[in-house]
């Protein structure tokens, strides 16, 4: 098993990033600006304000073209753990498989159904229907993030399990385990939270260019005031949750933090980087500096990672080679122990086929001592189980340093709005405009890290990316990973064009 | 009481809950048919964003049912999911890729500065309501013809065509259950079409919609015919109680034999789907839709069942028999198939919203004059 084609895995890996990063583009935008759509919506209805409706229709316009193309890249991420990943989804379907449904039912049907009204129901259908069918398509769409973050967070920290031997896979024992498992609810607040941001930056980008533009400018106001409240809440909510996020991280996967902070020999009272170049030569285990320059904030890596001030958090040498002193145990003899649950797995199928109960028991017994270490046993060497620090470094420090630039600017949208002054603020405006591109970048690094820094997990500890892939030549994964590049960029380009052209018709009558 | 349940009873619920979806799906792909009409039964521009308009408010329900599937599988029967996708690549990449450029089409076919063209985004659903779907019916025929993999000790799939699934698309069998499936969305979709729209002052374009859904049937017979008749003489996999695996002269004639309900469904969906066509093309019916949808569905039962349950492997190995799936060997565990049936217990309230909604919205007739707004596509 363990001869495995790595360009077979970079290559089924490069196209996985590729349609998720597509597929995240849209969905985020999605996740907020359907919130927004039925705020806009819930005004009208309550104010009978016609310019509310005209405001509502015009994001309602933007938010239908986004949806298209989020619905157009999520089918392949769908079956794309089946035809990629074949492996990994026989290996732990019985679990992985099950919120893969349940999204299906209660969330996707929610957003199809409701969807068609929200659009096509102006005329059709009651004033209440409709704002109810608005509703519905926000709260189908969060509900669909719910299910495949709780999925994800699963492959982060999978519980609720157990390792089948019979049938050698893992099989699920505790649903509600998988379901409420705090990772998952700390991906799934964060998440959802950072898409509410994201969506308000997309209302605050667009009015301030129209601001700029003196076009508009009625509208302009009102959606600012609207983006700007939401904006704030969530941005500060963001700013909790990821700090959750990390805290979790750092119980559940202490080599990603140690990856994306740099941090190479554990610390007691160890300091948060704010700012720093990797030094890129530095390899675990060596005496080089880890960094070229940094800037510390002391204390406080401990204070984020154990919740108490001078605790110790392991480095990735101390996660390698083990550390003694504080109890961590070493990737080196997690390894050992691996290879013995691999071989003895190995001998207790051979008896079972044999039909040799005593030795198949025996087999059993000593794999059941070494389960828990089993995905080790797949690793050649134990530097391999280091993520990429720079690109995990990199990402999660530019998401951090946007993620505190954020509440600040809507802050200060919303006070100029209340006081009537933001059209005179010409410093301001210029700067709501690249706000929902850097919104957009710190989407995509949060999951830049969190993906990346699993490396080279599939599935925490459990089973390494390489035992995960499809038994398929390199050559047609090459040639999907092309045609789904070709299709997407395509697309995205189409979704660019239409979406610049309405922006620039903007709303009927204001 | 779902807690008390048997491991081979939760099998079975999940086969017939899956057979449904799928079935569903067959129903619902009277969008694709509706898709591929366009070029033979509109003649200008407001006849074409009727039918783009129309099929457009549904499209959505026919693509989750597809994801669903695939979803349910999944969950319900893993190691098929791991199987056929990861080894017939190439059927379900195309598949998928076609319902990909179709996701984007009706959105953005009128759309201003809509970058590749009307044109282009019509030829995008016509790919979908053609390749999409004949391949779909590739891959289910399958289910009894076979395909080309072995299993090995750690359940790893071997495919051993290097086709990589597209050679389903080359048996005689296959192609022709997809391109009924093609001639028979068609008729699905002008049923839909004359149930959806109103057509007052467009009497020419109702005529046509009823010839289509003449013509695409007696199409659709011939393979029809070939598909049931082959059914009934070809040989079949079968599986005994120690679950090893032969080929058994007559197997599928047999299995509707042994199961009366199984053999009536396809008699009765075969007979709804003929009187909703006889009805439209020289009636006047516009309801047709309702009946053939039913049709199609007890049809698409009938061979979900036929495939899958009297001891039969449901995804059948040439390569080697002794891999073949069935639902006892390719389900979830035990406590996964009862927690996911809990779950299932919310379907009747979906299909009870999507119902209602569907209600609501199209009560009045989708007329000329919505299409040509700024909110219509
Ligand atoms: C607008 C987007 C955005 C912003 C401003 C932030 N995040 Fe974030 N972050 C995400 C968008 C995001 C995300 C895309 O939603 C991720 C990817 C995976 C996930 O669960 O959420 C994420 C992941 C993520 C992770 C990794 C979780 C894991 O690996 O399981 C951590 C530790 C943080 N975030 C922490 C923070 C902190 C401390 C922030 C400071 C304010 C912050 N994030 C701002
Ligand atoms: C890799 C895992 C993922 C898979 C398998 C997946 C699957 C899908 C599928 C099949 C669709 C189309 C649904 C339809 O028929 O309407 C879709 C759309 C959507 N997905 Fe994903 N998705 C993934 C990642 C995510 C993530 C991480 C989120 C949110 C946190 C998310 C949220 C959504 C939302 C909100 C939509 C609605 C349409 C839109 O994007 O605009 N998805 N996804
Ligand atoms: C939509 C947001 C997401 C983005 C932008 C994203 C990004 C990435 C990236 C960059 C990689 C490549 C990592 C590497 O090989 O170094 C990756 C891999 C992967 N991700 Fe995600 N991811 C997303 C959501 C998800 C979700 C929700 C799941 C599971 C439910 C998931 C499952 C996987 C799998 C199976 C791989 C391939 C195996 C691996 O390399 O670990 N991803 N993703």
């Amino acid at each position: 098993m363990l001869d495995v084609d790595l360009s077979l895995v970079n290559w089924s890996r490069a196209q996985f990033a590729l349609t998720a990063m597509y597929h995240w583009i849209f969905v985020p935008l999605t996740l907020g600006l359907s919130f927004l759509c039925a705020m806009f919506e819930s005004i009208f209805v309550r104010t009978g304000n016609e310019k509310w409706k005209a405001i509502t229709r015009f994001w309602m316009t933007l938010f239908g073209i986004n949806f298209a193309i989020g619905v157009a890249t999520g089918i392949i991420l769908e079956f794309q753990f089946g035809t990629n990943w074949s492996n990994y989804s026989w290996m732990v379907g019985d679990i992985f498989g099950a919120p893969l449904a349940v999204e299906g039912i209660f969330a996707f049907f929610l957003e199809a159904t409701f969807f068609a009204v929200m659009f096509f129901g102006w005329n059709r259908v009651s004033k209440s229907f409709h704002l109810f069918s608005t509703w519905m398509v926000a709260i189908g769409s969060n509900l669909s993030a719910l299910w495949i973050l709780v999925a994800n967070a699963w492959m982060q920290n999978p519980v609720g399990m157990a390792f089948n031997p019979e049938t050698a896979r893992f099989e699920m024992e505790n649903f509600w385990a998988v379901l409420f498992s705090p990772v998952a609810m700390s991906k799934f607040t964060h998440t959802t939270s950072s898409g509410f941001l994201l969506g308000s930056l997309f209302v605050l980008t667009i009015s301030c260019w129209y601001l700029l533009k003196g076009r508009h400018v009625e509208m302009a106001k009102k959606s600012i005031v609207v983006a700007s409240v939401f904006g704030l809440l969530s941005s500060i909510f963001v700013a909790f949750t990821g700090d959750e996020a990390a805290f979790e991280v750092a119980q559940k996967q202490p080599m990603k933090l140690a990856a994306f902070e740099g941090l190479y020999k554990g610390e007691t009272n160890a300091g948060l980087v704010a700012m720093g170049m990797i030094n890129g030569d530095k390899k675990p285990g060596d005496s080089q500096q880890p960094f070229l320059f940094e800037l510390k904030a002391p204390g406080l890596l401990s204070l984020l990672a154990n919740r108490k001030t001078g605790s110790f958090v392991p480095g990735i040498d101390d996660l390698v080679y083990g550390n003694k002193e504080h109890n961590v145990m070493g990737v080196t003899e997690k390894m050992s122990k691996g290879k013995l649950a691999v071989a003895d797995l190995t001998a207790f199928k051979q008896a079972r086929k044999a039909k040799d109960v005593v030795a198949a028991q025996a087999a059993l017994t000593r794999f059941n001592t070494n389960k828990e270490y089993l995905g080790y046993g797949y690793l050649n060497s134990p530097e391999e189980a280091v993520p990429p620090v720079s690109t995990a470094f990199y990402s999660f420090h530019i998401m951090v340093i946007l993620g505190s630039i954020f509440p600040v600017l809507f802050l200060a949208f919303l006070f100029l709005t209340i006081k009537g002054k933001i059209t005179e603020q010409r410093w301001l405006l210029p700067l709501g405009v690249p706000a929902f591109f850097l919104g957009l970048i710190a989407q995509q690094m949060g999951w830049v890290v969190a993906e990346v820094g699993r490396q080279p997990w599939a599935i925490q500890g459990l089973m390494p990316v390489k035992v995960a892939t499809t038994n398929i030549a390199v050559g047609h994964v090459q040639a999907t990973f092309f045609m789904f590049l070709a299709v997407f960029t395509l697309l995205l380009i189409a979704e660019i064009k239409i979406m610049l052209k309405q922006i620039s018709i903007g709303p009927e009558g204001m | 009481m779902i807690a008390n349940l048997e491991y081979g009873t939760l099998q079975q619920i999940w086969w017939i809950l899956c057979s449904v979806v799928g079935s569903l799906f067959l129903f619902l792909t009277f969008v694709q048919g509706g898709n591929t009409l366009l070029w033979q039964v509109a003649k200008n521009d407001v006849e074409n964003a009727l039918v783009i308009n129309s099929l457009g408010r549904k499209w959505e329900l026919t693509f989750t049912t597809l994801v669903l599937f695939g979803g349910a599988l999944f969950a319900a029967f893993p190691k098929f999911y791991a199987t056929s996708f990861g080894g017939a690549y190439w059927v379900w990449m195309l598949i998928l890729f076609t319902f990909i450029i179709q996701a984007v089409s009706y959105e953005y076919r009128t759309k201003p500065n809509n970058f590749l063209g009307a044109r282009t985004y019509e030829l995008f659903l016509l790919i979908n309501g053609t390749v999409g779907v004949l391949l779909i019916g590739a891959a289910v025929g399958t289910f009894f013809t076979g395909s080309n993999f072995t299993l090995d000790m750690y359940n790893k799939v071997v495919w051993t065509n290097p086709l990589r699934g597209l050679e389903a698309a080359f048996s005689l069998f296959n192609l022709s259950l997809g391109l009924f499936l093609v001639f028979n969305a068609r008729v699905l979709g002008g049923m839909y079409l004359l149930n959806n729209i109103n057509f007052s002052a467009l009497d020419d374009f109702q005529t046509r919609l009823r010839k289509a859904v003449w013509t695409n049937f007696l199409c659709a017979l011939p393979f029809l015919l070939f598909v049931l008749v082959s059914l009934l003489l070809m040989k079949g996999f079968s599986v005994d109680a120690s679950g090893t695996v032969s080929m058994v002269a007559g197997k599928y004639l047999q299995n509707l034999l042994a199961m009366p309900l199984v053999l009536g469904l396809l008699l009765v969906g075969l007979v709804l789907v003929i009187v909703a066509v006889l009805t439209t093309a020289f009636k006047g019916s516009n309801s047709g839709i309702w009946l053939a949808g039913l049709g199609t569905v007890l049809v698409g039962l009938a061979v979900f069942f036929l495939a899958g349950f009297n001891n039969t492997p449901f995804y059948p190995s040439k390569a080697d028999l002794q891999s073949s799936l069935t639902i006892m060997n390719a389900s979830s565990s035990k406590y996964t198939l009862t927690a996911m049936t809990y779950v299932a217990l919310g379907i009747p309230l979906v299909l009870a919203y999507v119902a209602f909604v569907w209600r609501q919205m199209d009560s009045q007739k989708l007329a000329a004059h919505e299409v040509v707004d700024d909110e219509s596509y």
